[in-house]
């Protein structure tokens, strides 16, 4: 195959993958292994525990814009997002069947409260809050968070999964470096040569790897990054480099990727799909890889509105974010009812003025399907970097 | 409406504080902005910080009539109409001067006292209000409670930032050093006036109520929720307060209402959520109006959850301020606050129960249609469910809900009607 073949090939089996709400591959996963698949809400959860405990971890990201919701909007008020209706839709129409249990960590009251709708809506299955710190001092908040750890792998093991077993964690911990170190390389490459990556794709292979095992989703980026590396005859375009921010629990549907490409930007970096980024650089894997696990979350995570910001300064991290990427504007592009975002926004909002970099902001929700006045608003922002920016 | 004894007395104690926090730029005296759920009164006060509720200065600038103007000076500096307006109307009511309840200007805080206690948006909240005020920050973060039940390690992660973070900074900001001695004796005072209250909230399970849970127990536990926990003030009220609903009971008086005394018991209902602030008399008169007494509510349990027996405890200090924040009401799951909702059903021999369902807190609000079923299921009785917000009077629509309340309130008359009048089949 040629390298467009192949991307265009991978791309396909992607989107099938980011498409199909009934999780067709963590079925045949089950079937093939007889293991436990745990969904886990948005942002992150250690990956590596479960899968050193043999469970597939399942990120449930919402229903997209595939999914008419009908039961979902008889739990939520109008007033609140978008993403617990399709997740309680997908519960109840049975689309979540193969899931032996749900995790909800700790990042909003929206997501927290849902933990207790499923409490009540199944209870044979593993529903598990997971609490994470707010204090980042290793024997307060990385005490905390290690017993949620040790209570979370004993709940897996209750439910059949194998017992903890530190080597076993330290191999885990081991190839989700290898998964990071892949998607650091790919965002790397993006803000190099973004014509390279699009976002819209590279997205897709993203969500891709939210239903496989590690081992398969380390191939799928692997082959991603070969076909990208490839791909001599995508050129560049004379188009505006933005940092998108906001979307970090409830996704935007593609199109409005899409429409955001087509308008004229080049995303050079976001907040999409997180959890493979949260912790910023390798989890050691000598000594104890529990307590690695720990330490990394408490001190190597990034800024996100989820989490309280204990020292330095507001925003710093966003900024250097835009000054790493290139980035010649910033779209602040939050769900509707977002409360971590939209709380956050006007203090991200000061701190990009300080810098002079042009911002523009507006809102989605998963099942946004009219995109035209966010491709005019996104056109006109664009425009107007290329027109009048200082570069 | 003539107000007693005890509603003078407590007015008479909040204009004191709101005195003492007018002056002290000029006396000297440190003040600690904090949070109601989860409140740390007695240790505030025993490093003699005076406490300022944002909270409460939200709901008390709506009551005013101020908080339209205060919303939407925030939204002009970007904050986002989606989310908390007791947010906005703070940082509205600080962009206009800082101007009270009292009309008095109130102090900057010397510190911002996060305690996360059942609430995302505290997070940022003060994160906001940091970036304002450029004061230190002391954060408790009080895990949740999503099994009904609390683990050592939370405890003792509560603990140990007592300990180890927030005692220090507070020891740094007030220049005294920490006395366990005197936090004893305020939780000693703590525990006597959450008797008291816990005694006056169960007062509803006499026929007539002799008060209304919801409407009226606002201002009960405005005192235990503020400022005043853990001190002799706080004890006096509460022991005023019940005499008075003696008084009451002996007398066969039901509660007294926005027009005076309720002149008969019609329907006994059990409400879920906050009020609304902005038309707050308008909002009770929908209820009293159709003889309808609140007979108990889980807003009146934000600022800790007593009537299930939990007491501060002098002799584990630090544990039973733990315990206490761990155990506010919108710190628990919703099997619990359900299960919780169900028992006040029984308890109280409700007709009914109500959700005010407010946009601005998914604390309370995401989830409550789900328990709105559940509670129906447990216990047989009818919800109804409004919509308004906190302190934005734009989603305050009185027809809406005055319709949506009468129809709830005709349907409970029609429920208890012997069968066959049910469907008019008989005359």
């Amino acid at each position: 195959m040629t390298g467009m073949t192949t991307l265009a090939a991978l791309s396909s089996r992607a989107e099938a993958l980011y498409r199909d709400y009934k999780l067709g591959a963590v079925r045949d996963w089950k079937a093939r292994t007889g293991g436990l698949a745990i969904g886990y809400m948005p942002i992150y959860i250690p990956c590596e525990l479960l899968h050193a405990q043999g469970v597939l971890p399942v990120g449930l990201l919402g229903a997209r814009d595939d999914l008419e919701i009908i039961k979902g909007d008889a739990y939520y008020q109008s007033y609140i997002c978008h993403i617990p209706r399709s997740t309680i839709e997908l519960g109840l129409n049975g689309s979540l069947d193969c899931l032996d249990g749900v995790i909800f960590p700790a990042i909003c009251d929206v997501i927290r409260n849902l933990s207790g709708i499923w409490q009540n809506l199944f209870p044979d299955k593993l529903v598990r809050y997971l609490d994470v710190p707010q204090n980042f001092s290793p024997n307060i908040g990385g005490r905390f968070y290690r017993d949620e750890l040790e209570s979370l792998s004993a709940d897996l093991t209750a439910r059949g999964a194998r017992a903890y077993d530190p080597a076993s964690l330290s191999a885990s911990i081991a190839l989700y470096n290898r998964l990071r170190a892949l998607v650091r390389g790919l965002y790397a490459l993006r803000q190099e040569a973004p014509w390279k990556v699009p976002t819209s794709e590279l997205y897709i292979m993203l969500r891709a790897t939210m239903v496989l095992p590690v081992e398969e989703a380390i191939d799928l980026l692997d082959a991603y990054r070969a076909g990208v590396d490839a791909a001599d005859d995508r050129q560049p375009l004379d188009q505006a480099r933005v940092l998108l921010t906001g979307s970090f629990c409830e996704q935007p549907p593609i199109g409005l990727i899409r429409t955001l490409e087509r308008s004229g930007c080049y995303i050079v970096d976001d907040d999409f799909v997180q959890v493979h980024r949260w912790i910023k650089s390798d989890i050691p894997t000598e000594g104890d890889p529990l307590g690695n696990l720990v330490q990394a979350f408490l001190s190597d995570a990034i800024a996100s509105p989820t989490r309280y910001i204990d020292q330095g300064v507001k925003g710093a991290e966003l900024n250097s974010r835009v000054r790493t990427s290139g980035a010649e504007g910033v779209l602040f592009c939050a769900p509707s009812f977002c409360d971590p975002a939209l709380l956050d926004q006007p203090m991200m909002v000061r701190a990009v003025e300080t810098t002079r970099v042009p911002w523009t902001a507006f809102k989605y929700s998963e099942n946004t399907g009219q995109f035209q006045v966010i491709r005019e608003q996104a056109g006109t922002f664009a425009d107007s970097i290329k027109l009048w920016s200082e570069a | 409406m003539s107000k007693d004894q005890s509603q003078l007395r407590q007015k008479e104690m909040i204009a004191k504080h709101f005195d003492r926090l007018a002056a002290a730029p000029d006396t000297g005296e440190k003040t600690a902005y904090t949070f109601v759920p989860g409140n740390l009164t007695e240790l505030l006060l025993s490093f003699d910080l005076l406490p300022v509720l944002p909270e409460i200065n939200s709901l008390q600038s709506a009551m005013r009539g101020k908080t339209a103007e205060y919303i939407a000076v925030a939204e002009k500096l970007g904050h986002s109409e989606d989310v908390c307006t007791y947010v906005k109307s703070d940082i509205g009511m600080m962009k206009s001067g800082n101007i009270g309840p009292t009309g008095q200007r109130l102090p900057e805080p010397d510190v911002l006292l996060l305690s996360y206690t059942g609430c995302f948006t505290f997070l940022k909240w003060f994160e906001l209000l940091r970036e304002e005020y450029h004061c230190p920050v002391a954060m408790l973060h009080v895990p949740y409670q999503p099994d009904g039940r609390i683990t050592p390690s939370m405890r003792d992660y509560v603990v140990k930032q007592l300990k180890d973070e927030i005692i220090p900074t507070l020891e740094r900001i007030s220049g005294r050093a920490y006395d366990e001695d005197r936090l004893k004796a305020h939780l000693t005072l703590a525990a006597q006036a959450e008797d008291d209250l816990v005694w006056v909230l169960q007062s509803a399970k006499h026929r007539p109520s002799p008060i209304d849970a919801y409407f009226g127990a606002v201002y009960y536990v405005g005192p235990i929720f503020s400022a005043f926990r853990g001190t002799q003030a706080a004890v006096d009220y509460y022991r005023e307060l019940r005499s008075e609903i003696e008084e009451r009971i002996k007398a066969g008086e039901g509660p007294v209402t926005p027009d005076g005394d309720m002149e008969r018991e019609r329907f006994r209902v059990v409400v879920e959520g906050p009020p609304n602030w902005t038309s707050f008399r308008q909002f009770w008169k929908m209820f009293s109006d159709e003889g309808a007494v609140a007979v108990a509510s889980t807003y009146t349990k934000v600022g800790g959850v007593y009537d299930t027996g939990f007491r501060h405890d002098p002799s584990r200090p630090l544990e039973t301020l733990a315990e206490y924040c761990l155990g506010c009401y919108t710190n628990l799951g919703l099997p619990t606050r359900i299960k919780l909702l169900a028992q006040y059903i029984k308890d109280y021999e409700a007709d009914g129960f109500l959700i005010n369902s407010v946009k601005s807190c998914n604390s309370f609000s995401a989830g409550q249609l789900h328990i709105m079923r559940e509670v129906e299921r447990l216990s047989g009785r009818p919800g109804g469910f409004i919509e308004s917000d906190l302190v934005d009077p734009r989603y305050f629509s009185a027809a809406n809900i005055k319709n949506r309340l009468e129809s709830y309130f005709q349907m409970l008359e029609q429920k208890r009607l012997p069968t066959g009048l049910e469907s008019g089949g008989a005359a």
